[in-house]
């Protein structure tokens, strides 16, 4: 059976998501076998290969933005989902509360403390620590020092006797008036002062955080204990603040688009997406290119489509009708992803690659014990 | 202290506050039988004798509250809450 080859023009084409004014078209992939009659579209690793490809734009701890092209929004979408609900994450989950005498709830202050994310050395955090199991009502629980961390807070709001006469800010008239993050006293227990003391200690990555307000007299005072678990069991343990993806932009502006237009197109985009050069001279020689008698007039180019934030704002005049058609690339994933400080941002999608190919292998097992 | 020193009145001595804290302050209030509550006014704590006048030793109000619990309940060392 012969194959029919498509031009490379038509496959580029078919990777455009349409955006008009109302409507979205082509919105799925037709890259499988049966869509194209006599395409060959059948799955093939060295494809899959020579087309993916991946480009840094940003790679701070904290945040990673980079491109992920060449592959289908199943795989892309795969990789978001694992990283938010699947990367363990060490995180408070029992609050022990000995006193609390704040304004603030036992229930909503173990939540609020639930919350704050954590870091601490990542060889502990990876090879040391296991999972912790919640004990069913008739077992005993397990407390190890490879399975539980333990934190305490211990606060007590008492008047400063120091403070200007007069002053009225609570956190000059009391101590302790306020009850943040940094407050919180890791205790390491058995073998864990081996993998986190020093810089690897573990502590809140955002200090600053608040957790309660106190007046004189009021008292917070309990120990938590940390355990690893997953994003899907509850938010506090996913790696991620977000980790979202969005499609590659695309503009074509397909007639000139001159003088002052020009600088109103800009004005529809976000900064730096639209520039504005001179027609040159050759352009404006040149029959038919719609340039003809502009030489020196500004005209608008496309500049940087990954700025656009697809408003369709140009859409919404008549004079850049049919002059403009904006897109997006269906298989180049912008990814943005925030670490809450536990992971590095890199290492979560590096992670999230690791587990998705172990699901894979765990998946391929089921199906040879299937067939066999 | 609080409740530790409660003796059921059929004479049973029964010890509360096996573990952390609780243990301590219980050895170190047992003698007297003073009792402390919260004022409720000026949030000062208050020492009250048995049979001595519910007020406030610093502001004279009379509403004071009793403090949280330390005993413990076997098992369940304190109170536990899901931070969830
Ligand atoms: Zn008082």
């Amino acid at each position: 059976m012969s194959r029919v080859q498509p031009s490379i023009e038509e496959l580029e084409r078919r990777k455009v998501v349409g955006i008009n004014e109302w409507t979205v078209t082509d919105v799925t992939s037709t890259d499988f076998p049966g869509h194209y009659p006599g395409e060959d579209h059948a799955w093939d690793i060295e494809k899959i290969r020579d087309a993916l490809h991946i480009e840094f734009h940003q790679n701070d701890p904290l945040l990673a933005s980079f491109s992920l092209i060449g592959t289908d929004a199943s795989i892309a979408n795969a990789f978001r989902r694992i990283m938010i609900a699947d990367i363990p994450t060490l995180a408070v989950e029992t609050v022990f509360i000995n006193n609390n005498t704040s304004v603030i709830q036992d229930e909503v202050l173990s939540h609020r403390l639930g919350l704050i994310p954590f870091k601490g050395g990542r060889e502990g955090l990876d090879k040391f620590l296991k999972w912790w199991k919640k004990p069913e009502d008739d077992e005993d629980p397990s407390y190890f020092d490879y399975n539980t961390v333990k934190l305490s807070l211990n606060v007590e709001c008492t008047h400063n006797e120091d403070a200007a006469p007069g002053e009225t800010d609570p956190t000059k008239l009391y101590h302790h008036a306020h009850v943040y993050a940094r407050d919180i006293v890791y205790e390491p227990i058995g073998r864990q002062s081996q993998y986190f003391s020093g810089e690897n200690a573990i502590a809140p990555t955002n200090p600053d955080i608040l957790i309660a307000k106190l007046r004189p007299g009021q008292v917070i005072d309990l120990t938590m204990h940390m355990h690893k678990g997953v994003g899907s069991d509850h938010a506090k343990f996913s790696p991620v603040a977000t980790a979202s993806y969005r499609l590659m932009p695309t503009i074509n502006v397909l007639h000139p688009i001159l003088g002052a237009d020009a600088e109103k197109f800009a004005k529809c985009f976000p900064q730096g997406v639209i520039g504005l050069e001179k027609v040159t001279k050759k352009e404006a020689a040149q029959k038919g290119s719609g340039y003809e008698g502009h030489e020196g007039e500004l005209k608008a180019v496309v500049k940087d489509p990954m700025r656009d934030t697809v408003s369709r704002e140009c859409l919404r005049h008549e004079e850049f009708k049919g002059k403009v058609k904006l897109g997006r690339e269906r298989d180049h994933f912008i990814y943005q992803i925030e670490s809450t400080g536990q992971w590095d941002s890199d290492a979560i999608f590096l992670e999230s690659v690791a587990h998705l190919k172990e699901k894979a292998r765990r998946l391929e097992q089921q199906v040879v014990n299937m067939v066999r | 202290m609080s409740r530790e020193q409660y003796t059921i009145p059929t004479g049973s001595q029964q010890t509360f506050g096996a573990g952390g804290s609780s243990g301590r302050e219980y050895a170190a209030d047992s003698v007297g039988t003073v009792m402390y509550y919260t004022c409720g006014d000026c949030a000062v704590r208050v020492p009250l004798e048995k049979g001595a006048p519910i007020r406030c030793q610093k502001c004279g109000a009379r509403v004071l509250y009793k403090e949280r619990t330390k005993r413990c309940v076997a098992a369940h060392p304190m109170v536990q809450f899901e931070a969830r």
